[in-house]
């Protein structure tokens, strides 16, 4: 059972998929809901238990939706029992925030989509809109009880893209990197305090444009209205509509919020989130790469 | 590099983690991040007297003072990266009033026994190890 989407905001109503945002006071207004599962993903993995939107449940990206040993998501039997477990099932709508601009909102927002999870949408601004605004925090536990979340084989073809995959893309397609620019050059092979996410070499992947995350988000910490980001995406980095388009960061995380961007704000409508990313690329034997910070070419 | 042997205090703190059951660890790991202790108040708001640890993805400062051969560890970080500053919390109570040769024979693999690393990941506990190894840098420098 879905929710009604929220069409209270104008802001929305300009995005090409306007049903995959909630406002925080849609949400605040909707807690409860049958059909409705609140997730919070984050970076840190305590700082759900410090306080949550009351009935949320905890998704943690590095300890439940990746593989405990491939580096890979997890399989449509791992999918289904930690959806099982979680009490969420297949036609409940999933409404997920989390920290640092719902990066792993956004990413975990971008798992549950391989695994096709039909109704799954944002809280623009995330946790820190909701906390700025006032809104209560618990830290009383959500129990909800198990459901059958039934097994669905994910499918990378249409959302993910590997590092074949942006090999034979590079001269056919636009790759955005949405990375700090000191690691779009080279300057840094990793982000300014994440040292253990490092790769060998320094640059990026020939003829990606630089468009850090950041750029799409307002002050508010919610997404930029459509015409400011179609500015920066469209007569900034060169993006033509309709056309095909791989975004990578160093993890996969802040591209997880590109990827939103570009495919439910904008409307692209083939936009592969390469995961692999930096990580993969910056470490990997004998793949191109450009220093400085020109996108280059081939 | 001398023998390593680990301290009674950080001993029982990792006991006390694998006494319980995987799930229930994270809760011990939140109760140490309240357990973070205050910094003196000569230190309160001076930045510049801290190292910045590198390796934690959210912002912690450790400040080491070794007086007469006794180590004192002092650590800041934000209420909203909880899991560094249980990390940080563990450290500071286990190694302040060691010995400098105590703390410089913590061996470098501490983080990793405390049977965190499977609900946590490794990736987050490489944060603490970053932590340990700067502090236990400045009590070489300070000694």
């Amino acid at each position: 059972m879905t929710v009604e989407h929220d069409t209270s905001s104008t802001k929305f109503a300009e995005y090409s998929a306007p049903e995959r945002l909630v406002t925080t006071e849609w949400l605040a207004a909707n807690l409860g809901k049958p059909g409705l599962v609140v997730v919070e993903s984050d970076e840190d993995v305590l700082l759900y238990e410090t306080g949550h939107i009351a009935g949320a449940v905890k998704v943690d990206w590095h300890t439940e939706l990746n593989d405990p040993v491939v580096r890979d998501y997890v399989d449509g039997k791992g999918f289904a029992e930690l959806l099982s477990r979680k009490g969420i099932s297949r036609d409940d709508t999933v409404v997920i925030y989390g920290d640092k601009n719902n990066w792993w909102a956004a990413y975990a927002l971008w798992v549950f989509s391989l695994f096709g999870h039909e109704d799954v949408r944002l809280v623009d601004g995330g946790r820190d809109k909701w906390i700025a605004e006032g809104r209560e925090l618990t830290t009383e536990k959500t129990v909800r009880p198990a459901t059958e979340y039934p097994v669905v084989e994910r499918d990378d073809s249409k959302l993910r893209a590997y590092k074949e995959d942006v090999l034979k893309f590079i001269g056919h397609g636009p790759l955005i990197d949405v990375r700090s620019p000191e690691e779009y050059s080279g300057e840094r092979t990793h982000m300014p305090a994440y040292p253990d996410e490092s790769s060998l070499r320094g640059g990026h992947i020939p003829t990606a444009q630089s468009v850090p995350w950041s750029r799409a988000v307002a002050e508010d910490g919610g997404f930029k209205p459509r015409a400011e980001l179609e500015a920066i995406y469209l007569e900034g980095a060169g993006l033509k509509k309709g056309e095909d388009v791989i975004a990578y960061c160093r993890i996969g995380e802040r591209s997880s919020h590109t990827w939103f961007v570009l495919n439910h704000l904008l409307g692209f409508e083939n936009v592969r989130n390469y995961d692999g990313s930096w990580t993969e690329w910056g470490s990997a034997v004998r793949v191109p790469i450009v220093a400085g910070t020109e996108p280059g070419t081939l | 590099m001398t023998d390593t042997h680990l301290p009674e205090r950080l001993a029982e703190f990792r006991e006390e983690f694998l006494e319980l059951p995987q799930e229930d660890r994270l809760e011990l790991l939140l109760e140490f991040s309240a357990e973070l202790p205050p910094v003196p108040d000569y230190l309160a708001g001076k930045q510049e007297l801290y190292e910045r640890v590198a390796e934690c993805q959210s912002p912690v400062f450790i400040h080491i003072e070794v007086n007469d051969g006794v180590v004192a560890m002092h650590a800041t970080a934000p209420v909203d990266a909880p899991t560094t500053r249980g990390f940080a919390s563990i450290l500071a109570q286990g190694i302040t009033g060691l010995t400098a040769d105590e703390v410089l024979a913590i061996p470098g693999d501490y983080p990793q026994t405390l049977g965190l690393t499977k609900s946590v990941s490794p990736l987050r506990i490489g944060g603490m190890t970053g932590m340990l190894v700067r502090a236990q840098r400045q009590v070489r420098a300070k000694r």
